[in-house]
């Protein structure tokens, strides 16, 4: 091989060897398996709804089944292997709360059942009620000023 | 069960599939573009949609998406600040602390307990030493 003289015939020989940026695959997976997740759900509900249930009820169901699924599929390891293939497309939609809480509390298991997986499960579900709860309360003052 | 599937909206079907993949999408240009931890996306997630909830801009996206809008964190956060809003119509003051919980409280209630159950179940890998 040619010894390398220049700045930029360096850097093109690093961008060359370097691997190109995932973003777009990654986009695309994340886009078709959280579309698929998301149309799962659709489903679901479809059946709620033909069985004579109303929208509050039939999303209630649908959140109960997906976290359901989710969480035994991550006690069995596969949940984590969509995961790595799909990013955001598992972990944005509600299968990556249950995701979230099953995986760490499943880490800790060896802690002992109260303050291993007792405790450990909220270590991000925690936040996410915090916050999620903390501004719905705060929407929920907002709206009663206004009104 | 022909019924059924003779019932079915596919182009609803379609607006939740693009919908749910496009909100995916933001997350992950938001994993690979910056330093957030998935904690941090899922926290930005939830809240984000419960301000849109509250400003009543989210219901038009799950109208247009149906489960492609309240399938995904937003949603989540989004169905918090409605029942709020819905509370404190029906309780006054109070209802925005009963409201949100009230909404949620099926999905919070499975993950708690489907969590803890498969956490039990599960058959942790063992580390190599």
């Amino acid at each position: 091989m040619d010894p390398l003289e220049t700045q930029s015939q360096y850097q093109n020989y690093v961008n060359k060897k370097s691997p190109n940026s995932p973003i777009f695959k990654n986009c695309f997976n994340a886009f078709w398996v959280g579309g698929l997740i998301c149309s799962i759900g659709q489903i679901i509900g479809e059946v709620c709804k033909y069985n004579g249930l109303d929208i509050q009820l039939s999303g209630t169901i649908v959140s109960i089944i997906l976290i359901g699924l989710s969480a035994f599929l991550t006690a069995l390891n596969i949940f984590n292997k969509i995961g790595k293939f799909a990013g955001a497309g598992s972990l944005v939609p509600i299968t990556g709360f249950a995701n979230s809480i099953v995986s760490p509390a499943m880490e800790y298991k060896s802690e002992g059942y109260v303050m291993g997986v007792g405790a450990k499960m909220f270590t991000v579900a925690g936040p996410v009620l915090v916050f999620g709860i903390s501004s719905s309360i705060l929407v929920g003052i907002i709206y009663f000023i206004l009104t | 069960m022909q019924d059924f599937i003779q019932n079915i909206d596919y182009m609803q079907l379609l607006y939740c599939f693009i919908t749910g993949g496009i909100i995916c999408v933001i997350g992950q240009i938001l994993i690979d573009k910056t330093k957030l931890t998935p904690a941090r996306i899922l926290v930005i997630f939830v809240t984000v949609g419960a301000i849109l909830g509250g400003l009543g801009i989210y219901q038009y996206l799950v109208k247009f998406a149906g489960y492609g809008a309240t399938v995904p964190l937003t949603g989540f956060g989004y169905n918090l600040a409605k029942g709020a809003k819905e509370a404190v119509d029906q309780y006054g003051f109070v209802g925005a602390f009963i409201g949100g919980t009230k909404a949620a409280a099926g999905g919070i209630a499975a993950a708690v307990f489907f969590g803890y159950i498969a956490s039990l179940i599960s058959k942790p890998k063992m580390k190599k030493q």
